[in-house]
């Protein structure tokens, strides 16, 4: 908002106070993110600027920490790095196991969200869909619902499952499959309202014109709906699978020593013996997340062109 | 004439109307269809698991299953009766069989909730089970003496019964005393509705925080031409995006005694080495934290909000005389209502569930609902845990109903 010309002195005082204000809280929102990526580059065990790092010293910087991501953990991370040490440190190394099973669990959630979510949601877009506000609220409300209380009760349930029915068949806790469904379901609040979204504004007489032009439901459905809200699909499954990367309480609960993910990992270093690694995984997080970013950004545009919605 | 009177029909000859209502009602079945395979899952995942933290919060059979003999009896009694020997032999019998089924440990489990420190009186007379010979009131006297205690009596008695508003009364901060009365529990002892109080007290200031920061920030990414709007949005959809772990991480160090901020005031000499203000791992490290954390939910939907007002009607209102405060307030800021209605009742129920950020970075006084229930949790009060947490649940779902009744879910927009 320009300053209008008949602005008063106090008017214009304020205007430039306002954007001071603007400006602060900007740097409230992004310096915490920015600060860490030159600290993780830090060549000593602190967690501040050093007088060598604040001069450029280049013996100030190093990458010790992104390299003890590779190390920690292995069993001889001294030796040559040669194919030995690269097949221990793909085995072994604690960080990189759990950058496996981050990617194997977030990457099977995601699957599980964006496919039943993206059905559910072409359902709930139908005016006609029985009980439609009171589903949608059931299934938005993971998101809502605190995940203390979400990982408690998946708890005692994963303790027996099959225990509703009177029988026993085994737990769910420490398993793939129950970290796959738990992250699953909180990823599916994000699939629904990505999708719906896409869908407000979406043409039901266009299903109509391909029906009416002999195209079977398949047909219809692969031709005519999917690309229209394949960019609504594409950023809910990037949501479900931020949500899984990033989730640490259902697997504090849930998972055994063989699930031990990112978000686990990071969990521990900072209660415990927090290091600068953590600062140097933190940083490789925003890049990835960067990425992310401009993804979804990019998509929502082309979705807004595609369905000609014009601006924000 | 006629044609009025005739019933329209299709092309293959049906009442239209009887025609029309099977086409809705296959329309209606194709999208339940659709979304069944979702509900089912959810169902499984969530409705489910939420239904056992209920039914756990009222049902503990730990007691009542494996000392059978002396439950019949407390049954058959009034509360408050004097045990008799015939109680006691009742108990000896159940004694007898934990000590032989190794169960002493989960039925204390169950008085320990209502009468903490039972659980070695338990163990310890479990252990000597067999020394449990008539005349048993004596004999259990000489094991413990505690055995004579009307507490430890009335505390069986309320475990008697496999369902139970134990745990609720004391997430209350309520206890039942010797008689069976119930009333408050020592006004030292009294944590949980003080902590309910201060999760929502400290909920309420941090969404009035938020929304004190995202209102400028809103008005000024609404008020700017796209190209520069699009630009700032990146300052607030980055945060947005990144690992919580990630921002918490981050706070720790710019925050902490020998981190950044705290390092560069002393570096210009603001404050003295040993004057480093402690920001972080108390209250004000939880405030700060999980205001950054919370900001974006409350900027976007204030944002999307403002860019539709049209900017004629300030205009419209200076001309007619208006100062620029009596337009911001009178013309301006009801405008932006809904968009402040839906994002502060986000944040303030993101918020009042709110347990990873406390927990890394609340130290002692900056701990919430949730993670008292994490508390009992990792030390096995799983009935304590249930009944905290269906109150927690309680509280939330009033908040997440009224959100629905005011904004509507379908508005929920995520950037």
């Amino acid at each position: 908002m320009p300053l209008p010309s008949y602005a008063d002195p106090l008017e214009r005082v304020w205007y430039y106070a306002y954007l001071v204000i603007c400006t602060l809280i900007f740097i409230f929102l992004i310096s915490p993110i920015l600060v860490i990526i030159p600290l993780s580059f830090n060549a000593e065990p602190y967690f501040t600027f050093t007088e060598k790092m604040l001069s450029f010293d280049p013996q100030g910087y190093s990458l010790r920490w992104y390299d003890s991501l590779l190390t920690v953990g292995m069993q001889a991370p001294d030796i040559p790095r040669g194919s030995t040490w690269y097949a221990d440190m793909w085995a072994n190394a604690a960080w990189v196991k759990a950058a496996k099973n981050s990617v194997i669990i977030g990457f099977w959630a995601t699957i599980l969200a964006t496919g039943l979510g993206t059905l559910a949601a072409l359902g709930l877009a139908n005016p006609l869909m029985p009980y439609r506000r009171l589903v949608m609220a059931i299934l938005i409300s993971p998101m809502i619902v605190p995940i203390i209380i979400i990982a408690t009760g998946m708890f005692f349930f994963y303790s027996n499952p099959c225990g509703l029915v009177g029988l026993d068949c085994g737990r769910l806790t420490s398993t793939y499959t129950g970290l796959v469904m738990a992250h699953a379901m909180l990823g599916i609040p994000f699939v629904i309202i990505t999708v719906t979204a896409t869908l407000t504004g979406f043409d039901q007489s266009l299903i109509r014109a391909a029906q009416s032009l002999g195209a079977n439901p398949r047909t219809t459905f692969f031709k005519v709906i999917m690309p229209l809200i394949l960019p609504g699909v594409i950023s809910g499954a990037l949501f479900a699978f931020v949500t899984s990367f990033d989730e640490v309480v259902a697997v504090l609960f849930l998972a055994g020593p063989d699930q031990q993910t990112i978000p686990r990992q990071m969990w521990n270093g900072i209660r415990e013996a927090i290091s600068p690694a953590i600062l140097a995984v933190a940083t490789i997080l925003v890049v990835i997340s960067i990425a992310l970013l401009s993804t979804v950004e990019l998509l929502r545009r082309r979705s807004d062109r595609l369905r000609g919605v014009t601006g924000r | 004439m006629t044609a009025a009177h005739q019933t329209l029909t299709t092309a293959d000859g049906r009442p239209l109307k009887a025609a029309l209502v099977r086409a809705q009602r296959r329309a209606r079945r194709r999208a339940f269809l659709l979304v069944a395979p979702l509900l089912v899952f959810v169902l499984l995942t969530f409705v489910i698991p939420i239904g056992q933290i209920l039914y756990r919060s009222v049902h503990h059979d730990g007691f009542s299953a494996n000392a059978p003999a002396v439950s019949e009896w407390f049954a058959a009694t009034a509360p408050g009766t004097e045990p008799d020997e015939a109680a006691f032999a009742a108990l000896a019998a159940d004694f007898k069989a934990m000590q032989a089924a190794r169960t002493a440990g989960v039925a204390a489990t169950r008085v320990n909730y209502t009468l903490p420190e039972s659980r070695s009186l338990f163990t310890k007379t479990a252990r000597s089970a067999d020394d449990l010979v008539p005349p048993y009131r004596e004999a259990f006297l000489a094991i413990d003496a505690k055995w004579a205690s009307p507490a430890v009596w009335q505390a069986m008695r309320s475990s008697s019964s496999a369902y139970t508003g134990d745990f609720y009364l004391a997430s209350a901060d309520f206890e039942r005393a010797e008689d069976g009365s119930i009333h408050r529990v020592e006004e030292t002892q009294r944590i949980y509705v003080q902590l309910y109080l201060k999760t929502f007290a400290l909920s309420a200031l941090i969404t009035v925080i938020c929304l004190l920061l995202a209102f400028p920030v809103a008005h000024l990414l609404a008020t700017l031409p796209m190209a520069k709007a699009n630009l700032l949005m990146i300052l607030v959809l980055l945060p947005f995006w990144t690992s919580l772990l990630v921002r918490t991480t981050s706070w720790i160090v710019l925050l902490q005694s020998q981190g950044v901020i705290n390092s560069a005031l002393v570096a210009m000499g603001v404050i003295g080495d040993d004057g480093r203000l402690p920001m972080i791992y108390n209250q004000a490290g939880t405030i700060i934290v999980m205001t950054h954390i919370l900001l974006p939910f409350m900027i976007l939907p204030l944002y999307s909000v403002m860019r539709v007002i049209p900017p004629g009607y300030a205009r419209a209102a200076r001309s007619l005389g208006a100062t620029s405060w009596t337009t911001f307030r009178r013309i301006y800021l009801p405008l932006t209502l809904p968009g402040m209605g839906a994002g502060a009742m986000l944040v303030f129920i993101l918020a009042v569930g709110y347990y990873i950020t406390p927990a890394l970075v609340g130290g002692a006084d900056g701990q919430l609902f949730s993670n008292m229930i994490q508390f009992h949790m990792s030390k096995s009060n799983w009935s304590m845990a249930a009944a905290l947490s269906s109150l927690l649940l309680v509280g939330v779902l009033i908040l997440y109903w009224l959100y629905d009744k005011l904004i509507g879910i379908d508005n929920l927009k995520l950037g």
